[in-house]
């Protein structure tokens, strides 16, 4: 006999632990089979949209002028009867700033940090339980935080600071209609509260740079191809993104090299700030009384109207102006 | 008991402990290599570590560069420390402080690959092999001579600055990125409340910086995990046959006044000593022992039972040799080898002749011969990049400059306030600079005063990929980011024809090569994925001035404020 009887004990055992993996890589394939994958069709994906504005506010356009950009917020926010008129105890209040460039505060880049700071302030005042500063930056984050001078004045005035993390963005579905699934820093989809805080400046596509260019920086991902249709990229932003207040710092205005600037030759003190609840009228102001520019000049007014989003006719709103 | 046998174990103890250190030293400092977050826009962005304090340490990096630049760059210096020790002790770097050494060490004592009984003491013994690695510093020094700097390549210490920086640490921070992000988002159904807790320990103490990516790694990787496993089949390989620092070292020591002393009377040849060596110099008595190859590591000593051997200074010289066991010939035919090398690499194409285009180097590089006689390709300025924007060259700099640093702008633009790579470049390849040295975003209020920047090449259009050129589409994205001031990149306002008909005003862009610094934050921020339609190459750099297409350029500062 060329082999060794084995034993029935012996048979049963080796047969069955064969068969018994051979079960488990049948049934394991059986189960995971997938005869067609579409991994890229996501269409069922409701689309997301945060209207962060406070029911029952008046709209409402302060324009002020004064001498000191921190006084010149707290005004404005007096004027709409305090920051508790805006953020309840408790609440998380997201607020950002134009942090987007390694420049200082008087190159006029970045929103002034004075206005920031003054902003937070009363935030914390009103009993926010978190007030995040933060903006998803085009140079260094860690150099234009710093060198705009918001880090160190918002954090005084008692903000957490954000430098944005890579793992933080997630891809909603906006719905607009040039926006779809975009990477948005998670902070704007957990928020009570989101205070916008643009400093109005040139820009060479939109000759303006306001409030609703600002959302920019909410994105991240492969934002920059929001240009090939600007003016319908900000408009379905500001649809899913509606702010609880607009601040526009008019501090400094940089007229020309925009949005990046550098030179102090390009920069005139306007010494003036606009708030105002309604994103588009307050955006509309800003590029008539900034840059010479009617409605018909910022497209995506227009557009923003025909979207139930405000007015482009910022005089049809109340305004008022103040000095201190 | 014998009590030299515990006074042994002690410092066998000690030079565990200094071994721990420094390995520790070394990590902290990579990890270091980077800024703080500052407090107010006056501060100067500043690295707070010595963090090429390793690289500035070592002797060979210091002996060479003197060799091809007649001149000890910055802190070189400091290898004096090293080299004065060596020249007393033997070679105590080796055995105490060497983070590669270390790791070495480590590697060859892990169970799984440790040798056993008669095996093991037979590949402890002294070999030939050992001094492949004079060969190989006599080599690198010859091609020193002649003004290149190939001791990079095999360096202990730039080898495993950059197989660190460039593979191992990226690949722990997509590992803690990873983490986090499961972390936030993850659904584990009544357990995700205990997510929070990971998130923040994971963001507060594990994540060390944003990922970055590097070209090359496979090539690094690969080297390194050699060296690594050799340590398998022969404790300390790359130490005892292949490194050129322990090579010089080796040399140095031959006038050391510490040494073994053997006492063959006292030893019963239970050969322990030869067992635990680990620079493989033949402790025991009844061999020669190499002093050129001790690294004073203590385990002889520490594991002889019957004191048969002893550290002393001013030893007997009885079976021991101090000497390096080469013939002058063999020394000055590799030598001369490592000079004839030289030419052969630049007979070849190389950037010196011809300038490969996208070798963009970064600011403050010099002249491409004096950069390859001083640049060690330790990746300390792809390390400390923000923007990961430097990376290792693979042929684009010739053979003779394979891992040299090249902008990648497609990864990321050279940050236009940014000189940390300047900063922590220990040889000098790269030129310390200032901000206002670099001069690319002058200091506010000094636009009108402020001389020339310091170019690193030009950008060009593709304008058969370009939005505006080509597809009829609105963008400029590039003039958005353009640094400078005014913009290098302009826009002209053009009427273009669509497909169906109609009439569309587009802005088209163009580059002004007189003002464009080669940042590359153009090619960073273009929205068109693949091949950007505007790429920059290193034509018009500064340390270059045959590399050139503008003729005023060449006039320098005059044409500069025409």
């Amino acid at each position: 006999m060329p082999y060794d009887k084995i034993s029935r004990r012996d048979f049963m055992e080796r047969t069955g632990k064969a068969a018994g993996f051979a079960a488990f890589a049948v049934g394991g394939a059986w189960m995971l089979h997938e005869p067609v994958r579409r991994p890229f069709d996501r269409k069922d994906d409701a689309p997301v949209s945060r209207d962060l504005r406070v029911a029952g506010v008046e709209d409402r356009l302060m324009i002020v002028r004064g001498e000191d950009p921190a006084k010149m917020a707290a005004a404005a926010i007096t004027a709409f009867g305090g920051m508790s008129t805006f953020v309840q105890p408790g609440e998380t209040v997201v607020v950002k700033p134009n942090i987007g460039w390694d420049r200082r505060p008087e190159q006029a880049a970045n929103t002034n940090p004075g206005v920031v700071a003054e902003v937070v302030r009363q935030c914390v005042e009103a009993g926010a339980e978190r007030v995040v500063v933060t903006d998803i930056t085009c140079n260094d984050p860690k150099r234009c935080f710093n060198r705009s001078g918001i880090a160190a004045a918002a954090r005084e005035a008692g903000a957490e600071v954000q430098l944005p993390q890579e793992a933080r963005f997630r891809e909603v579905n906006m719905g607009g209609e040039m926006l779809g699934r975009q990477d948005v820093y998670d902070i704007y989809l957990e928020a009570d509260r989101f205070i916008n805080l643009p400093i109005a400046k040139h820009h060479g596509l939109t000759r303006a740079t306001l409030g609703m260019k600002n959302l920019y920086g909410i994105l991240g991902g492969n934002r920059s191809r929001l240009h090939q249709e600007i003016h319908h990229s900000l408009v379905d932003l500001a649809a899913f993104l509606r702010p609880t207040l607009v601040i526009v710092d008019a501090w400094r205005v940089l007229l020309r090299n925009g949005p990046q600037g550098g030179s102090l030759a390009d920069v005139e003190e306007r010494k003036m700030l606009l708030a105002s609840t309604e994103q588009t009228a307050i955006d509309a102001c800003a590029g008539e009384l900034f840059f010479d520019m009617t409605p018909d000049e910022m497209p995506w007014l227009g557009l923003a109207e025909r979207r139930g989003l405000g007015t482009s006719v910022w005089r049809d709103i109340p305004t008022e102006e103040i000095t201190v | 008991m014998p009590s030299s046998f515990q006074r042994y174990r002690r410092l066998r103890w000690m030079r565990r402990i200094s071994q721990g250190f420094f390995l520790l030293l070394f990590f902290y400092l990579l990890l270091q290599t980077n800024i703080d977050a500052l407090d107010s826009p006056d501060e100067v962005p500043e690295i707070s570590a010595p963090v090429e304090l390793f690289l500035e340490l070592d002797p060979l990096v210091a002996v060479s560069t003197v060799i091809a630049t007649h001149s000890l760059y910055r802190n070189l210096f400091l290898a004096v420390i090293i080299i004065v020790g060596t020249l007393f002790l033997g070679r105590f770097f080796c055995g105490w402080m060497c983070p590669m050494g270390t790791i070495n060490q480590m590697i060859a004592s892990m169970r799984s690959g440790r040798l056993k009984g008669r095996q093991r003491l037979e590949s402890n013994r002294w070999k030939s092999y050992q001094n492949w690695k004079y060969g190989i510093l006599a080599f690198v020094l010859g091609a020193a001579l002649f003004g290149s700097l190939l001791i990079g390549f095999l360096d202990p210490i730039a080898l495993l600055t950059r197989s660190m920086a460039l593979v191992v640490l990226p690949a722990y921070n997509v590992l803690t990125h990873d983490l986090y992000s499961w972390s936030l988002y993850a659904d584990l159904g009544p357990f995700s409340i205990l997510l929070t807790p990971i998130a923040w320990v994971v963001h507060a103490v594990l994540i060390r910086a944003e990922t970055v990516v590097f070209e090359q790694t496979f090539l690094i990787l690969l080297i390194f995990i050699g060296i690594l496993l050799a340590n398998r089949f022969i404790t300390r390989f790359w130490c005892r046959g292949l490194c050129p620092l322990g090579a010089l070292l080796g040399v140095f020591s031959k006038t050391s006044i510490l040494g073994l002393e053997k006492r063959a009377s006292l030893c019963t040849d239970c050969n322990r000593c030869a067992m635990h060596c680990q620079g493989g110099d033949n402790p025991q008595p009844g061999l020669t022992w190499h002093q050129t190859d001790c690294h004073l590591c203590m385990n002889c000593v520490a594991s002889c039972p019957e004191s048969g051997i002893d550290f002393t200074f001013f030893p007997k010289r009885e079976e021991t040799t101090q000497k390096v066991s080469l013939t002058r010939r063999a020394v000055l035919t590799t030598a001369g080898a490592g000079v004839l090398t030289v030419p052969l690499l630049r007979a070849a194409t190389n950037p010196d002749r011809t300038p490969d285009p996208s070798l963009v180097r970064p600011p403050g590089s010099l002249p491409e011969r004096e950069f390859l006689s001083r640049c060690i390709r330790c990746g300390e300025c792809m390390n400390v990049c923000p923007n990961n924007a430097l990376h290792p060259t693979l042929m684009q700099a010739g053979a003779e400059g394979i891992w040299s640093p090249m902008l990648m702008p497609r990864i990321g633009y050279c940050e236009p306030t940014c000189v940390l790579c300047s900063q922590v470049c220990p040889t000098g390849a790269i030129d310390e600079l200032t901000e206002e040295e670099k001069n690319w975003v002058p200091p506010a209020g000094k636009e009108e005063t402020a001389g020339p920047p310091l170019r690193i090449g030009t950008a060009f259009y593709d304008f058969g990929r370009c939005l505006p050129w080509a597809m009829g589409k609105e963008c400029i994205v590039c003039e958005e980011w353009c640094p400078t001031t005014p913009k290098a990149i302009y826009f002209e306002e053009a009427e273009v024809i669509t497909r169906e008909g109609e009439y569309l005003y587009l802005k088209r862009p163009h580059v002004d090569p007189a003002l464009c610094v080669g940042c590359g934050a153009c090619t960073y921020a273009c929205p068109v994925k693949g091949a950007p339609a505007i790429y920059v190459t290193a034509v018009g750099e500064t340390r270059n001035t045959k590399n050139r297409i503008l003729l005023e350029q060449n006039r320098g500062r005059a044409a500069e404020e025409r």
